[in-house]
């Protein structure tokens, strides 16, 4: 990584990165709740044979949670990049394994 | 890094309660409301008093309904029927016609013969109810909008929590007359005393909408097919379309005693009639949502033509269970009278607290000012949207009642103009606190709703025969309690105006200095101001 010093003045703007953050919060937030939903509602009934139904109700509910800690997270970390490291990084991580299912079960 | 935590959660607080807060305290307010839906509907509809005095035996208000819908709406795609109940004396009846998007019409009937309700149109207890989630804007915009201020409200409600480590002597901390401190304990007196049901109506909230906010889990399980997904989640085994075979529906009322029998002391809730007059016609029983919290379950399914019984809910559990108790906390029909009260208390309390979390971001501000200088636009704009929702929304609900006694009985699109009357007082309140100081705008717009809330009852006496007068004493608790809630308000209110007429100004006993706020590399913190110093003064 650069250090701060090589970085143009523009980004290190305080009100950037409470942008930055605001964008991770509602907009990753969003995205990571929603990733979480599509592959939960597929993972449940494997996981714990649950009905089908009910495993799409039961992400669903949970989804509000974790869009909430998503938002307390991006704003409790030390630097914006590292609140869009930590929201991004379990995003894409579910939303691979949720390609890779819907692949698998050749839908 | 610690004191770093807590300052960007105070910051977070701030700002993810003061951005939607005025919308929100809109929601708080009609959803408070809400809680009496029907009483409203009641009082707003003084004409329904005859029927109230009938006494509903199901089954023959069933017959009475079927013979109705027969004649209205033979070829109907759906029939509806709600009996009357406890709260609501009318019978309910309204039916989808038959097409795709087929309309949806609904009618309010005297229990008793059966007529089309002779009452003053209205919107009742229905406005404040769709306001609640949908803002009285289109469906679509209005309910994103009320689920983005639900989550902000519960980003606000636990990074509050954070911010406040000393949750529970806040509680019972009030120092009255020392300005800004005096509105932050008054805020989290608020918060602390509801707290559970702050967090569980917020949450719930959410979950009433959740399937147009997070519709993925459908979209990947179910390929998008919300019809299937909400079939099966009905356990609904039956004929999803007409045959076109035309066959006579069995009477309703054997099925309706029937499902009474099985339910040993239950109430009906909604008769569901599927293709009537068609050889595939299912009628579905509901039990009523009041009997218990969970709204799933308790449905029995019989066979329109035959009148056999096709299928029953099983009990539901896990997730069901959850999502259906959800949904009935928060639309507490369950709840019997006492309880009631409480959640309108509690509701009350939300209100209060949303109150004075956007006052106290004013309040702090206008402290933070130099002597004699002027406020910036931004402490403006908040101070006229502070009037607006604060004081502006129950004079809007004042002038809303009053338009329901004083609008001649046949005025076409009655109900509609109670509607505009509403919005055009409550949009009125701003401007007029733009030509005003906000301290005047604040007692005299207070005062006004005070004092058109409390005489409410008094325009009732003088323009219906159920008033105080006549339902204390006939025992008509329904709507007695709403004109005493209505004093109530209206003193409440009242005191309120008068109190802001003696209000100076408390000077801050100390310059408040950011800390250490701008230093290091926290972004949050560096953008903040004297409102995480005043929380975190409080934190630590």
């Amino acid at each position: 990584m650069p250090s701060p010093g090589q970085l143009p003045a523009f980004f290190l703007s305080p009100r950037l990165a409470v942008a930055s953050r605001a964008v991770a919060a509602i907009a990753g937030g969003y995205a990571l709740a929603a990733v979480f939903v599509a592959l939960f509602a597929l993972l449940l009934p494997v996981l714990f044979s649950m009905e089908r139904s009910a495993a799409v109700m039961a992400a669903t509910m949970a989804s509000f949670a974790l869009h909430a800690l998503a938002v307390i997270t991006a704003f409790a970390t030390r630097t914006a990049a590292r609140a869009w490291l930590w929201l991004l990084l379990p995003t894409l991580t579910m939303a691979a394994l949720l390609f890779w299912l819907q692949r698998g079960t050749g839908a | 890094m610690k004191e770093g935590f807590r300052q960007s959660m105070a910051w977070l607080h701030t700002w993810s309660g003061l951005l939607v807060g005025w919308v929100l305290l809109a929601i708080f307010v009609t959803g408070t409301a809400s809680y009496f839906r029907s009483e409203i509907t009641l009082w707003m509809q003084p004409e329904l008093q005859a029927a109230r005095t009938v006494g509903s035996d199901g089954g023959d208000v069933v017959a009475l309904a079927q013979q109705k819908l027969q004649a209205q709406a033979p070829q109907a795609r759906t029939w509806f029927i709600e009996p009357p109940d406890g709260r609501d004396p009318s019978l309910q009846i309204a039916w989808r016609a038959a097409g795709k998007k087929g309309a949806f019409e609904r009618e309010t009937l005297d229990a008793a013969s059966g007529d089309t309700l002779q009452a003053r149109d209205t919107r009742g207890g229905e406005f404040f109810y769709r306001f609640h989630f949908q803002l009285s804007l289109p469906p679509l915009w209005g309910r994103w909008i009320v689920g983005i201020c639900a989550m902000s409200m519960l980003v606000a409600i636990i990074s509050g929590v954070i911010t406040h480590r000393r949750i529970f002597k806040d509680f019972f901390t009030f120092r009255p007359k020392k300005g800004q401190r005096s509105w932050l304990d008054a805020h989290n007196a608020s918060g602390v005393l509801a707290l559970p049901f702050h967090l569980m109506i917020t949450y719930t909230g959410l979950v009433t909408l959740m399937y147009l906010y997070q519709p993925w889990g459908i979209t990947t399980a179910y390929q998008g097919d919300r019809e299937t997904y909400f079939n099966e989640v009905a356990e609904k085994s039956t004929p999803t379309e007409a045959s076109g075979r035309p066959a006579a529906l069995t009477p309703l009322s054997p099925l309706v005693a029937q499902a009474l029998k099985s339910w040993e002391g239950g109430r009906i809730g909604r008769i569901t009639v599927d293709y009537p007059n068609d050889a595939n016609a299912t009628v579905r029983i509901a039990r009523h949502d009041g009997d218990r919290i969970s709204t799933h379950g308790d449905e029995i399914i019989f066979n329109g033509i035959t009148g056999q019984e096709i299928s029953r809910s099983t009990e539901a559990g896990g997730a069901k269970l959850l999502h259906g108790t959800f949904y009935g906390l928060h639309i507490a029909r369950f709840a019997e009278p006492l309880l009631r009260w409480l959640f309108f208390l509690a509701g009350l309390t939300g209100c209060a607290m949303v109150a004075t979390g956007l006052l106290l971001w004013s309040v702090a501000r206008t402290a933070q000012l130099r002597k004699s200088a002027q406020p910036g636009i931004g402490l403006r704009l908040v101070n006229q949207l502070n009037i607006a929702a604060v004081a502006g929304l129950p004079l809007a609900i004042a002038v809303f009642f009053w338009a329901n006694r004083l609008l001649p009985f046949d005025l076409p699109e009655r109900a509609d103009f109670e509607v505009k009357l509403f919005f055009v007082a409550w949009l009125l309140v701003p401007f007029y606190a733009g030509l005003r100081s906000p301290q005047q705008a604040w007692k005299e717009v207070t005062g006004a709703a005070a004092a058109l809330l409390f005489l409410l009852p008094l325009l009732n006496a003088l323009t219906t025969d159920t008033h105080l007068g006549v339902t204390l004493l006939a025992g008509q608790w329904a709507r007695a309690s709403f004109d005493l809630v209505l004093l109530a308000l209206g003193g409440v209110l009242g005191f309120t105006a008068w109190k802001l007429g003696h209000w100076q100004p408390v000077a801050r006993q100390k310059p408040v200095v950011p800390k250490e706020a701008a230093a290091g590399s926290n972004a949050a913190a560096a953008g903040n101001s004297m409102e995480t110093t005043v929380l975190q003064e409080e934190a630590l």
